[in-house]
């Protein structure tokens, strides 16, 4: 049954059906909605979870933490200041294997402040060991919210996975969404049986102190792991569009590419602006189409290549850059050619960073200037005026 | 597969590690002047002397010879001595 | 002698590396054998972690979780939590363990949160007065004048130059319904604590002073009278406060002035050393004074 809602209530509706026994909740904007909506859901009974009001981001995810750890399905949601918040406990949810689930509204990093969109927050701990899915609409975040526990709670995988949706652009946005229907949800999501967890019938001792000799082979083991999760984030997504008639999640989505010649590369809401674009531009003549990214991590490298391999003009366009380096995205394609025969051109734009608008003229001159000669780090609609200030 | 890394799933397998080679001097319990108060057995911090009816021990795999029973026991009845091996 | 095995019968089991004449293992050891067999713990990074858990061994016998530093209140939240969501209220206990730093300074907000929330959580403070695992560099809990790697006496200094924070009563501050302050000095007095707190439902916090041989420098052998000489000089008064309020103190039988606490530690020794150091030993006998003023000790 499809209804017009607010992201942010397709989120708390689809974190409702997964049946979390425990969420922790710190508020950030513009996540507010999705705690507040949770919040009343249990003050009306509608949702049975311990939902716990704690004094931080840290907090929110040690209390997450500690649930897991106990046997429970635990959820929380945070953005920008407070995922870097909590990123130690990031770090340590992954190195523990425990398959909580947050939902990221992506914001951009304070200084400055800043409280609109860009993906520089997620971006920032990539390195986690996390399962990174991006949204591109509210119905995929709603639904690659159900896929989350699934895939994290395959015992084989058993990791944490952070579902990412532009702040206010998805978050704040009123769009059609089928929901879920939670007899259909127990059926698609089984009740979380991890084999070891905290209990007094078979204690044992998590998080321990590893020495050089044993340090090593938990990272590894953490690496096989997160790579192992690529076919498994196929399949998730396979199964829901079986049980659901909709295919959302997987790793990444191709639109128009047949006999593109050149192909925008992207993620999150900019792909619905991309795709518009792709249609605009093949309606002149274009051999032109979108691959969009929907697992950042694990990087779908063998996925991407495969897409791409006949490509002769790569374009990247991503809300985020690593800091004198240059597009994240950007360089992780870039990898994936390495070493390859072929050599296509890869350029690469910054765009939206802290809420900028990505209009449509803006990714067709993009594609102009990519077309004409590589372009790297380019970071588009500068305000000339702007710069200069200060020096 | 469950997750294997950084789990012990013994508890209490610290025993493997016998703490016994770190002693210099050793507590010697003479059962002589005992009266069964039992403080030694309480406040041995790794918990390893045993005993009832006025004789106890110390767990030789484990003692780390710290000299705290010997200094607690209110009749004297334990002697740290320079243990030769 | 006869080959009884004594390890079976405790919670946290020998073979852990913490150093000869450790307090806050006692401590420790003291808390969950009080405590019993149905007990979930969490434990920030610190000594008492690190000798009990490095892979593949642990000493712990209860189901026992280490995540970080300053986390292990959240972390027992969240189980508490969790038992709650599933059912399982009845299997366990949830005991938070911290030592000084852990609580009082980098852990200070996450167990204000657990606190103020009203969690059936037990949280013990094992306070040795210095971040020991690191090196003994100065804690809020470390005491006024003593010497630590990071506030060390020296030309121009003294060592710290303020005194312990009063974590328990900013715990009591928070209106739950129990906190508590022990000393390895007197188990049997700790035992009681540790059992009356777990007969309540609700926030509950402990604080148990743990000499240190190493940091503080003394034998090993005198972490006992080290203990039990603090409680006696009114420096580390021991008392019970409900809601708040003072229910119980334990009176000082026989009252001792604080040289014969300081002179039993090298990290006091500076001030046995130093000229002038007269003045300050009297500073800290004020301080041991209005303790017993306000708890009314003799």
């Amino acid at each position: 049954m499809k209804k017009v809602i607010e992201g942010s209530m397709a989120v708390a509706q689809a974190v409702k059906i997964c049946r979390p026994h425990v969420i922790s909740a710190y508020p950030i904007t513009p996540q507010t909605h999705i705690v507040e909506n949770l919040s009343q859901m249990v003050a009306d009974g509608e949702l049975k979870s311990e939902f716990i009001n704690v004094e931080s981001e840290f907090g929110a995810a040690s209390v997450i933490l500690g649930a897991s750890a106990t046997g429970a399905r635990a959820y929380s949601t945070t953005t920008s200041q407070g995922l870097l918040l909590m990123a130690e406990v990031l770090f340590n949810i992954a190195g523990l294997r425990l398959p909580v689930s947050i939902t990221c509204a992506n914001r951009s990093v304070s200084a400055p402040i800043n409280i609109w969109n860009d993906h520089q927050d997620a971006m920032t701990v990539r390195d986690a060991g996390w399962i990174q899915l991006y949204a591109e609409d509210c119905q995929e975040v709603a639904d690659m919210q159900i896929q989350a526990y699934k895939i994290g709670e395959k015992s084989e995988i058993s990791l944490p996975v952070m579902v990412n949706m532009d702040g206010f652009i998805l978050t704040h946005a009123f769009e059609p969404v089928e929901l879920i229907d939670q007899k259909m949800a127990d059926e698609f999501l089984p009740p979380y049986k991890p084999e070891v967890y905290l209990t007094t019938k078979k204690p044992v001792t998590f998080g321990v102190l590893a020495e050089p000799a044993y340090y090593m082979e938990t990272r590894y083991r953490l690496q096989q792991a997160i790579e192992a999760s690529k076919p498994v984030i196929e399949d998730v997504a396979n199964e829901f569009n079986k049980v659901f008639g909709r295919y959302a999640g997987g790793l990444v989505d191709k639109y128009r590419l047949d006999g593109a010649k050149t192909v925008i590369v992207a993620m999150g809401s900019v792909v619905g602006t991309i795709r518009e674009v792709v249609d605009e531009l093949r309606e002149k003549g274009k051999k032109i189409g979108l691959l969009k990214i929907r697992a950042f991590r694990p990087f779908p490298k063998e996925a991407i290549y495969d897409a791409l391999k006949d490509v002769d003009n790569i374009i990247i366009m991503e809300k985020a850059l690593s800091l004198g380096f240059g597009g994240i995205l950007l360089n992780e394609t870039k990898a994936v050619f390495y070493g390859k025969a072929r050599q296509p051109k890869i350029s690469g734009y910054i765009v939206g960073l802290g809420g900028r608008d990505v209009p449509n003229k803006s990714v067709i001159n993009a594609v102009r200037k990519a077309e004409s000669g590589v372009v790297e780090d380019s970071f588009v609609d500068l305000r000339e005026e702007l710069i200069g200030i200060g020096e | 597969m469950p997750k294997p890394e950084g789990i012990v799933v013994k508890p209490g397998s610290s025993k493997e590690y016998k703490t016994g080679s770190w002693r210099v001097k050793k507590p010697v319990f003479k059962h002589d002047k005992c009266n069964d108060c039992r403080i030694c057995v309480m406040v041995c911090p790794d918990g390893v002397i045993f005993g009832e009816d006025k004789k106890y021990w110390a767990d030789m795999d484990f003692c780390k010879g710290c000299g705290i029973c010997a200094e607690e026991c209110p009749v004297k009845d334990i002697e740290m001595v320079l243990e030769v091996r | 002698m006869p080959k009884k095995d004594p390890i079976t019968e405790s919670q946290v089991a020998p073979g852990h590396r913490a150093c000869a004449g450790c307090g806050e293992l006692l401590a420790a050891r003291l808390v969950m054998n009080a405590a019993g067999k149905n007990v979930i713990a969490t434990c920030a990074t610190g000594c008492l972690e690190v000798v009990s858990s490095a892979y593949p061994q642990s000493a712990w016998k209860m189901p026992w979780i280490h995540s970080l530093f300053e986390n292990p209140a959240a972390v027992a939240a969240g189980i508490e939590a969790a038992l709650k969501a599933l059912g399982r209220e009845d299997e366990a206990q949830v005991i938070a363990q911290g030592g000084d730093g852990a609580t009082a300074d980098i852990g200070v907000g996450c167990l204000s949160g657990m606190l103020e929330r009203g969690h059936n959580v037990l949280y013990v403070c094992y306070d040795n007065e210095a971040y020991m695992n690191t090196g003994v560099q100065r804690s809020g809990l470390t005491p006024f004048e003593a010497s630590t790697t990071t506030a060390p006496s020296g030309k121009i200094s003294w060592g710290k130059t303020t005194d312990k924070k009063t974590m328990p009563e900013i715990a009591a501050a928070h209106r739950i319904p129990y906190v508590a302050t022990a000393s390895v000095g007197y188990f049997k007095d700790l035992e009681k604590k540790v059992k009356k707190a777990l007969s309540i439902k609700g926030p509950k916090y402990l604080q148990i002073h743990c000499p240190c041989p190493l940091g503080w420098v003394h034998d090993s052998s005198l972490t006992i009278k080290v203990a039990q000489t603090a409680v006696q000089t009114g420096l580390i008064p021991l008392f019970e406060l409900e809601y708040g309020k003072v229910t119980s103190v334990r009176k000082i039988a026989k009252r001792k002035p604080v040289e014969e606490y300081l002179k039993l530690q090298g990290r006091f020794r500076h001030l046995f050393k130093k000229a002038g150091g007269d003045e300050e030993i009297k500073a800290i006998q004020a301080i041991a004074d209005e303790n017993i003023r306000k708890y009314n000790l003799v």
